[in-house]
Order: structure tokens, then C-alpha cells, then sequence
């Protein structure tokens, strides 16, 4: 959708990661541009979602290199409190603080990592909350809310942060059917202003609606990057076409 | 008039007497509860460590409250560390020590309990808004272990006050050994003082304790509510 911006933003080198004996991830590389939606597919326990934790310093790489902005991620020195503030990110678990109201929660990344003016996070809020439909719902307990809420709530927080880049970890994953379009509406939203995203997900239709390109990892490297179009008609590996097939009945 | 046992409050200053024991007592709860529960919440953190030498010497810290008896500890505080070390100390000193390292074992235990039971998530999203170490355990993990240790740590706070009792056998007069001493010197005159006083000891316990196990439910209620 935004392939003018040609500045990269972020670079995978060489990813190398393991648990233990077991390798994750296997010299992964890919670059995303500023404005660009990456959406990576992959079979269970492919190794998307570690991905995706390495880039938010969530968990340690045993090899290669991650740069953000040409500077590397892998030094000693990198101040992940900092990164983290450019680099949002949304869960699986949409896990808002349950001791806090919505609006705490997403007032304290802004006013207490980030000191800024509280008046001035609170208008922002209020204008995203709005835009997400949830505005009458700022003073409500996570408790009272539904997943789907909860989901839009932790996405506003993320956003409220003025993060470059979006992390999405199969955030419609744990949602009732129902709920997962109201998330994605969001998403897609955010890729019409021109939100830099990479997205790990299960929704193959919401897949193709948003991505400028995608990735398929299978265990732990990366099989193909294609154009969506071109990824779900014609999938250029044997693995890819495997997996789009398990979709179809 | 005689026979009515009552009167034995009444009698010179037996009151204030009780009342002054009771103080005592109440000293010694209060200052042992609130640095023993501070000294508690630091060494919870600590009892998280991934070190398992940091963890041995917790766990260790603590069973030795948990297996020799309050009263052993009155006991070598008061008659053996003080003529080992050859120094003075006052009984209701030696008491808050003692009961201020044991309430720190305990309420270490139940931070450390707290925070364990804690979902990892709440951590890691957390740390995704960019909170630091410090934020991560004052703005998320403490308010929300606080609601979960609440019911335990007061009811670690009423056996304090309960076991204060103890600190009669080395010497401190708090309000039951004065309401010995009221009982022994007006045996002839009221000899149902035993009834009346343990009677009203009995009160005065129930009316420090009772409020205590309110408050933890009103919380419980309002932040579960």
C-alpha cells in the first residue's frame, strides 16, 4: 500500500536463535521499509512468534543481527527500555494491567517511561480510544470488558506510546469468532495511515486484505516472501502450497 | 457489692494498669508488623532471583522460624546473645527483634508467593511499554501482588499480635502478665478476678484482631468488586 517509502527500518541478518538444543530460528533475513505491512504465515510452532519476541528484545538471539534504524540491536549496551518505546507490541493474551482502568493503562507507558505531559496523553487517548469505538469505556476494569475490547484497548496503549513500528503476535488468536473482525478493522486502519507493521497471524483473508508482502516461515527459516496476490494464488515453494491447502475444505 | 467480681476494675489503678500493659503489647505488634512486613516485601523481590544460592538462603532464613518455636527464640535472644555478646537489653527491645525477623520471614514468603502466582504476561507487557526493572515492580507487580498476599499477610499479623503473648517468659509486662499480677493481689478479696480478667483479655484481643480480618475482607471486596 505505501511502497514509495523506500527507507528501512528494520533489518534481520543471519537470525539465528535456539532453546536449549532446539533451533527456532534459522538465518533468518528480511528487511521491512518504513510504511510497510509484513505479515508472516507459517504452520504451529514455526517460530513466528519467536521472531517477533527477538525484535522486541523479548527474548536473547545466539546469532546474527537485528538493526533498527542502522543501529544494531545485538550490542551489550542496547538500551531495550528505549527501543521498546519505538518498537510497540500486542500479545496473543491481550494482557492489560488488571489493577487499572483502561485509560491507566494506557496513560502509563506515556506519562511514566516517557514523562510526558499527561493532559497532552490524555487527549491523544481519547482521540484513539474514539477511534476504536471504545471511548465510553475509559474508566472500566479489564474485567468488565470482552476479549475483543481488551484486544482494541491494548492496541490503543501500544499506539499511544508513538511507537515507528507495530509488533501484532496472533492478536485475534484467543478471540471468540465473532470478536476478530473488530480487531482486524483496526489493524487495517492503521495500515491505511501507513503504520510500518509486522504481522504474525492465522487469518489468511485478513492476510492478503493487508499485507504489501508476505512472509512464510516453515520450522524456523524462511521458505518464501512474496507478494500477496502472488502468494496466494501461486505459491512458489511445495511447502507453501501445502500449508494454503490445510486452509481449504 | 463484694461478690461482683467486676469491681476489680475499679479497684486503685488496675484500669490504667491494663490499659498500660496493653500498650505494651500493642508496641511491640505494631512496631514488629510494619517493619517486619517492609523488611518482608524486600526480601520477596529478592526471594524471586533466578539465583538459586539467593533462593537456598531465604528458604533457610525462613524454616528457621518456621521450625524453632517463638518462644526458643525469646529465649536465646534474650538469656544467651545478650551474656554471649556480654550486652543490656530490655525484654521489649529483644521482643520486636525477634518478632520483626520472624513477621520478615513470613511476609517474604507470601511476597514471594504473590509475585510467583503473578501471570507472566503482565511482565512481559510491561516491559513491551518500555517499563524499567524498578516501574515493572512498582506501578505493576507489587499493586497486584499486594491484592493477592492481602488475606495472608493479615492473618500473619493477627498470630503476631497473638503470639506477643509469649513475651511475658522473659521478663516484659504486657497486659496478661499485669493481668496476673491484678488477679494474684486481689485473690482473697474477688476470687472470681481469674473469670473477669482473662474475660476481659479475652475482649481486648478480639477488638485488635476483629478489625484486622474486616479491613482485609472490605479490600478483598472492593478490589475484586
Amino acid at each position: 500500500m505505501h511502497k514509495e517509502a523506500n527507507e528501512v527500518l528494520l533489518e534481520i541478518k543471519g537470525l539465528f536463535k535456539k532453546y536449549d538444543d532446539m533451533t527456532v530460528l534459522d538465518d533468518v533475513n528480511l528487511s521491512i521499509n518504513k510504511g510497510e505491512v509484513v505479515v508472516i504465515l507459517g504452520p504451529s510452532g514455526c517460530g513466528k512468534s519467536t521472531l517477533l519476541r527477538c525484535l522486541n528484545g523479548l527474548e536473547k538471539i545466539q546469532g546474527g543481527d537485528i538493526r533498527y534504524r542502522n543501529k544494531s540491536l545485538v550490542d551489550k549496551d542496547v538500551n531495550w527500555q528505549e527501543i521498546r518505546q519505538h518498537i510497540g507490541m500486542v500479545f496473543q493474551n491481550y494482557e492489560l494491567f488488571s489493577h487499572m482502568t483502561v485509560i491507566e493503562n494506557i496513560l502509563l507507558g506515556p506519562v511514566k517511561v516517557q514523562k510526558r505531559d499527561k493532559n497532552e496523553v490524555m487527549e491523544q487517548a481519547n482521540q484513539l480510544l474514539d477511534r476504536v469505538g471504545l471511548l465510553d469505556r475509559k474508566d472500566s476494569y479489564p474485567r468488565q470488558l470482552s476479549g475483543g475490547q481488551k484486544q482494541r484497548i491494548a492496541i490503543v496503549r501500544a499506539l499511544c506510546m508513538n511507537p515507528e513500528i507495530m509488533l501484532f503476535d496472533e492478536v485475534t488468536a484467543s478471540l471468540d469468532p465473532e470478536m476478530v473482525r473488530e480487531v482486524l478493522d483496526v489493524i487495517l486502519g492503521l495500515a491505511k495511515q501507513g503504520m510500518t507493521m509486522l504481522i504474525v497471524t492465522h487469518e489468511l483473508s485478513f492476510a492478503r486484505a493487508v499485507a504489501d508482502k508476505i512472509v512464510f516461515i516453515d520450522k524456523g527459516k524462511i521458505c518464501e516472501i512474496s507478494d500477496p496476490d502472488e502468494f496466494f494464488t501461486h505459491p512458489k515453494t511445495e511447502r507453501a502450497q501445502h500449508f494454503l491447502n490445510k486452509f481449504q475444505y | 457489692m463484694q461478690n461482683l467480681g467486676i469491681n476489680v476494675f475499679l479497684k486503685g489503678r488496675n484500669m490504667i494498669r491494663l490499659f498500660e500493659g496493653l500498650m505494651v503489647t500493642a508496641r511491640i505488634a505494631l512496631i514488629a508488623i510494619i517493619i517486619g512486613s517492609l523488611l518482608g516485601i524486600v526480601l520477596g523481590v529478592v526471594w524471586t532471583s533466578k539465583s538459586k544460592w539467593i533462593r537456598s538462603v531465604c528458604r533457610i532464613y525462613l524454616e528457621m522460624f518456621r521450625i524453632i518455636p517463638i518462644l526458643v527464640w525469646l529465649f536465646i535472644m534474650y538469656f544467651g546473645v545478650t551474656t554471649v555478646l556480654n550486652i543490656d537489653l530490655s525484654g521489649e527491645f529483644v521482643s520486636i527483634i525477634v518478632f520483626t525477623l520472624w513477621g520478615a520471614a513470613e511476609m517474604g514468603d507470601i511476597v514471594r508467593g504473590a509475585l510467583e502466582s503473578l501471570p507472566k504476561h503482565q511482565i512481559e507487557s510491561g516491559k513491551a511499554i518500555g517499563l524499567s526493572f524498578w516501574g515493572l515492580y512498582r506501578y505493576i507487580l507489587i499493586p497486584q501482588a499486594v491484592r493477592r498476599m492481602l488475606p495472608g499477610a493479615i492473618n500473619l499479623a493477627t498470630r503476631m499480635v497473638k503470639t506477643t503473648s509469649l513475651v511475658v517468659l522473659i521478663g516484659v509486662i504486657d497486659v496478661i502478665k499485669v493481668g496476673q499480677q491484678i488477679i494474684e493481689t486481689s485473690r482473697i478479696e474477688v476470687p472470681t478476678a481469674s473469670f473477669w480478667v482473662y474475660g476481659f483479655l479475652f475482649i481486648l484481643y478480639f477488638v485488635i484482631c476483629y478489625p484486622l480480618s474486616v479491613l482485609s475482607r472490605r479490600l478483598e471486596n472492593k478490589w475484586n468488586g
